[in-house]
């Protein structure tokens, strides 16, 4: 970064690799959206919190479901409320513009300030969505037809937008935007994450564990595999449990908090077996 | 500027657009970003790359391109002139200070792991910004840190070997991303978001579901006068039939198939889906099970069935000439069959235009001449993402299957 001091570096509970730093600083200083895809559990939506808490500025979050329409995003135009106000005649309904509520994009334009805008899992939608959004993250600008107004972006907010690979997004969006895949953390980097998350645990119970997580995760033909959530519930229940350390090495207790579905665990108990008790020919 | 990196992209496949070319050239020029390999390697990747389906051709065409050139050095070079010129020698030891010495380099390693302490190490290094000598924590000469040189801690790491930081060419050069590639493998998630684009979502039926939103948009437009507006309910109307060889041949791509199969009944999108099985080809029987007990005349494929369904058949389609060619060529002793099997697969195609022919094997292998007699009828495909998205795309449009059909009947 030509800015070192300023760039984003991760904050105190976020653990950023180099790479997506940068990129994420690139983008901030484009003005580009940076699209973010990876596993579940690898902290897409996170590094937005993140983003927004290291370099102090306010966050919008919108959720996409699979009826949210891009429209939604920049402002709704509420009938509704002005009908039923019309049949009062308390109020007067000739001013359009209060029945105009910006969407999240739209609020994020009209800003004061510079935002950080989360457009999460942008692929819930429908395959169109993405589409009807080239022009205003391009331009950062949209027509409001009732007022005939333009709303043009004071500052372009930092935009960063999530996908799970439901679907996939259009040639001509991701043009427009940086694209980053977060990998699933490293043995490394997940102990890092695990002592921001739980500072007191000790390091011996991490090291078992990390090794029982990534050694399930290696298992051929798991449904789901766990992530990092569930790590980090196991080694919550695993410290609160109060499990001997040498237990964690011959089973796996709790092994619900990592295998969500009968299928899986079935397919583990079979593995594990199959592999001569838990495991120990694997190591890492 | 590295144009020739843009015409290597592309030649490895990676889908790179003008426009992605020319911000990453643009933000090049404006120097946002330190000029390094390491920089390059991920900036570039952001800017060119937007699928990790890519990031395995990105890694393959960086090496050939980049690959060449030696990469920074830099964190060696740097710890290594914090450790020139040490401040004072190691004081001459006594003995029984040498004795103790010996017994706390055995204690460290005990309760110190090696793994630890290299992480530690590679920590301290990247935190570090400048020479220090003395002290206990940093890289330095003296001092009783556990890492530099000519101090004094016992068992700690000594450095004049090997850098911390990975370069971006060993990073490329290791090909992790190899197993997101589009063309390799195919898991059921993948193979659902694959199928999911086989969908025709039509309007319907009578119009009788009350749009709400149209109906208050349009009665609050009209200043109160409540105006009902109805649509149609829309919902996908693809029926899909799939067909599946459990022939000998294809026993080392059961999984492969299993995944497709159950992705397939999964979706819950179909209208409807039904599948049935046969060994080797298609005669005048098909059946319900894997095991080929329970018998469903072909025929009935036809009568049950009406052209709009679509059909995708699973199999290697490599076997004996008679098997495809003559009558009573099948493959089971006691199945005898009046039609050869290839009339039988020019019936189920011309019965349904929207039918493809999807094969596990490699598209090198299909020199055989029955797969290429089969590949003639339907539009056959690798059973890999790639293949399968070009036959959804195939089975989703017209023309082009009628298009194929009339080729091979003139």
């Amino acid at each position: 970064m030509a800015n070192e001091t300023q760039g984003y570096r991760g904050s105190d509970d976020y653990i950023a690799s180099k790479p997506l730093m940068e990129i994420v600083n690139v983008s901030v200083v484009l003005g580009k959206p940076l699209v973010v895809k990876g596993e579940p559990g690898t902290g897409k939506t996170l590094l937005a919190h993140s983003i927004s808490r290291a370099l102090n500025k306010k966050l919008l979050v919108w959720n996409i479901k699979s009826t949210t329409k891009a429209k939604d995003g920049l402002y709704v135009y509420d009938t509704v409320q002005r009908l039923n106000d019309a049949r009062f005649k308390d109020k007067d309904i000739s001013d359009i513009r209060q029945y105009i509520k910006l969407g999240r994009l739209g609020q994020a334009f009209k800003s004061e300030e510079q935002m950080v805008l989360l457009i999460d899992e942008v692929d819930k939608a429908d395959i169109e969505f993405p589409n009807d959004l080239l022009n205003e993250l391009d331009e950062m600008s949209f027509h409001i037809h009732e007022l005939d107004e333009e709303v043009v972006a004071k500052h372009r907010p930092i935009v960063i937008i999530t996908s799970n690979s439901e679907k996939e997004l259009p040639d001509a969006f991701l043009r427009r935007c940086l694209f980053y895949y977060i990998e699933f953390p490293d043995y490394e980097m997940m102990e890092r994450i695990i002592k921001v998350h739980y500072p007191d645990i000790e390091n011996k119970l991490i090291k078992e564990a990390l090794k029982k997580f990534y050694w399930i995760r290696e298992m051929d033909g798991l449904r789901k595999k766990p992530s990092t959530s569930e790590l980090l519930d196991w080694i919550k229940a695993l410290s609160l449990g109060g499990i001997q350390l040498e237990k964690i090495g011959s089973e796996i207790p709790f092994l619900g908090t990592l295998l969500k579905n009968e299928q899986d665990t079935d397919r583990f108990i079979k593995l594990s077996n199959a592999q001569g008790g838990f495991g120990f020919k694997r190591r890492y | 500027m590295f144009i020739d990196f843009f015409y290597t992209l592309r030649k490895k496949g990676v889908p790179v657009s003008i426009t992605e070319w020319m911000s990453f050239m643009e933000a090049l020029y404006n120097g946002y970003f330190q000029s390094s390999l390491n920089h390059l390697y991920y900036l570039g990747r952001a800017f060119l790359v937007k699928s990790e389906a890519y990031y395995d051709a990105f890694d393959l065409a960086f090496q050939e391109y980049f690959g060449g050139i030696k990469t920074e050095k830099l964190e060696l070079d740097k710890v290594m002139e914090w450790l020139e010129n040490p401040l004072h020698r190691l004081p001459k030891l006594s003995p029984e200070e040498m004795a103790e010495l010996q017994r706390q380099i055995q204690e460290f390693r005990n309760t110190h792991d090696m793994e630890e302490l290299m992480r530690q190490f590679r920590e301290r290094l990247k935190e570090q910004k400048e020479r220090h000598d003395g002290g206990g924590k940093w890289i330095g000469t003296g001092g009783t840190s556990p890492f530099g040189a000519y101090g004094f801690h016992p068992g700690g790491i000594r450095v004049g070997g090997e850098s911390g930081m990975q370069s971006a060419a060993k990073v490329a050069s290791e090909r992790r991303f190899r197993n997101y590639r589009n063309d390799i493998i195919l898991d059921v998630r993948q193979t659902k978001m694959a199928l999911k684009k086989l969908r025709e979502l039509k309007r319907e039926g009578l119009e009788e579901e009350l749009d709400i939103d149209e109906t208050i948009d349009k009665t609050a437009k009209e200043g109160g006068e409540i105006e009902l507006v109805f649509n149609k309910s829309r919902e996908n109307s693809v029926r899909l039939i799939l067909l599946m060889d459990t022939g000998g041949s294809m026993l080392p791509y059961t999984e492969l198939c299993e995944r497709l199969f159950s992705a397939a009944s999964q979706m819950e999108h179909f209208k409807e889906f039904r599948y049935y099985f046969f060994h080797n080809t298609i005669y005048q029987d098909i059946y319900e099970d894997i095991a080929n007990y329970k018998r469903v005349p072909t025929e009935k494929l036809f009568s049950n069935f009406h052209k709009g369904y679509k059909v995708v058949i699973v199999g290697d389609a490599s076997m004996a000439y008679s098997e495809l060619f003559d009558v009573n060529g099948c493959i089971d002793y006691f199945y005898t069959n009046d039609k050869p099997s290839i009339e039988w697969l020019l019936r189920i195609k011309d019965h349904f235009p929207h039918s493809v022919w999807l094969n596990p094997t490699h598209m090198n292998f299909w020199g055989h001449y029955t797969v290429d007699t089969i590949g003639k009828i339907f539009p056959m495909y690798e059973l890999t993402i790639d293949g399968l998205k070009d036959a959804v795309k195939t089975l989703s449009s017209r023309t082009k299957s009628i298009r194929q059909l009339s080729a091979i009947s003139a």
